[in-house]
């Protein structure tokens, strides 16, 4: 079987999905189901004090005991937050130790602090976290949070919630070709072509949110997305045909072709045929 | 009277509560909830014994939606 495997556990699913942007829980479990996902991204936030006692909470819909659940740092701007959240995110999951870290830079691209990111990956590595980090797409970087023991580096295809699909490929195929590690795309696909797009560079797998959330029949586009990478994963394995520029080759057989009939090889004078 | 801020939030209280009367009085009981007191986490086994002190920060999380 071809699985996915992140920090020892198996996964047949390589698409992973957020659970942010959606009207209500219901279509969120619907879309997590369509796209077939096994890790969920969740994000840990303040609980509204007094307000709304009785309302559902996401873990009712999207229990951990069916979900490898993925706590995010998304929000955070400094190490130290992200940490924090962190800890708070494996306290809530009763000791689960697998974590999305993201250290944002900038408010207005959400593009990450590296330098702030491989801070707190030491220090979350150190307290036997295993860390899966959104990072850029430099492949010294992707290497560095690979050697300090990240357990998978995902690289953005462009900025987060943005839609415009992978703008360097070229990046992506130095860490996928440098990893030991998963190295999944997070962050920029906006439809099913960039997910197969990643997934045939050779991806381990895809993280999405907004592609799925924001498309007019979310239900419908987690269906194809879980389609996407599917097709994109089969595409690898098959290794697609050398590219050729200038030298097209006939799909059919160039013996046996009927013969010419010599009264339609006759041109009229002056006649255009097409 | 004590002082907590809790998620960023004075509230008063007549006398010294600890973490587990805390959750009780927001009402949190049987939640999933985390709690962070001063930067430190509080395990939900020390919830009975933490007690509270005037100007203690509190953090009471859950987990959300979230890409």
């Amino acid at each position: 079987m071809d699985n996915l495997v992140i920090a020892g556990k198996t996964y047949t699913s390589r698409l992973l999905v957020g659970t942010g942007k959606y009207k209500d829980f219901n279509e969120t479990r619907a879309a997590v189901e369509a796209s077939g996902a096994e890790i969920i991204t969740v994000a840990i936030r303040r609980t509204n004090i007094g307000q709304n006692a009785g309302e559902p909470n996401l873990l009712d819909v999207l229990p951990p005991s069916k979900y490898t659940l993925l706590p995010n740092t998304a929000g955070c701007y400094t190490l130290d937050d992200a940490v924090r959240t962190l800890r708070l995110a494996r306290e809530l999951l009763d000791g689960h130790s697998l974590v999305k870290l993201e250290v944002l830079g900038d408010p207005k691209t959400l593009y990450p602090n590296m330098v702030e990111t491989l801070k707190a990956a030491e220090i979350l590595i150190k307290e036997d976290f295993q860390v899966m980090v959104y990072t850029s797409d430099d492949p010294i970087i992707a290497k560095q949070l690979e050697d300090m023991g990240c357990v998978a580096v995902m690289p953005l295809a462009s900025l987060i919630g943005s839609g415009m699909g992978i703008l360097n490929p070229w990046n992506l195929q130095i860490i996928i070709d440098n990893a030991k590690i998963p190295v999944l795309v997070d962050a920029g696909v906006g439809t099913a072509s960039d997910a197969t797009i990643a997934m045939e560079l050779g991806c381990d797998g895809v993280l999405m949110n907004t592609a799925i959330a924001a498309a007019q029949h979310p239900v419908l586009m987690a269906s194809a997305m879980r389609k996407a990478v599917e097709a994109g994963r089969e595409a690898y394995l098959a290794g697609r045909m050398a590219k050729k520029l200038y030298s097209a080759s006939p799909s059919s057989p160039t013996e046996g072709v009927i013969a010419r009939a010599e009264k339609a090889a006759k041109k009229p004078a002056g006649g255009k045929s097409k | 009277m004590i002082q907590l801020i809790i998620n960023g939030q004075p509230q008063q209280f007549e006398a010294p509560i600890n973490v587990a009367q805390l959750i009780d009085h927001l009402a949190l009981h049987g939640k999933r909830i985390a709690i962070e007191r001063n930067g430190e986490i509080v395990p939900r086994s020390q919830f009975p014994q933490q007690m509270l002190v005037h100007g203690d920060q509190l953090e009471v999380v859950v987990a959300v939606g979230g890409g």
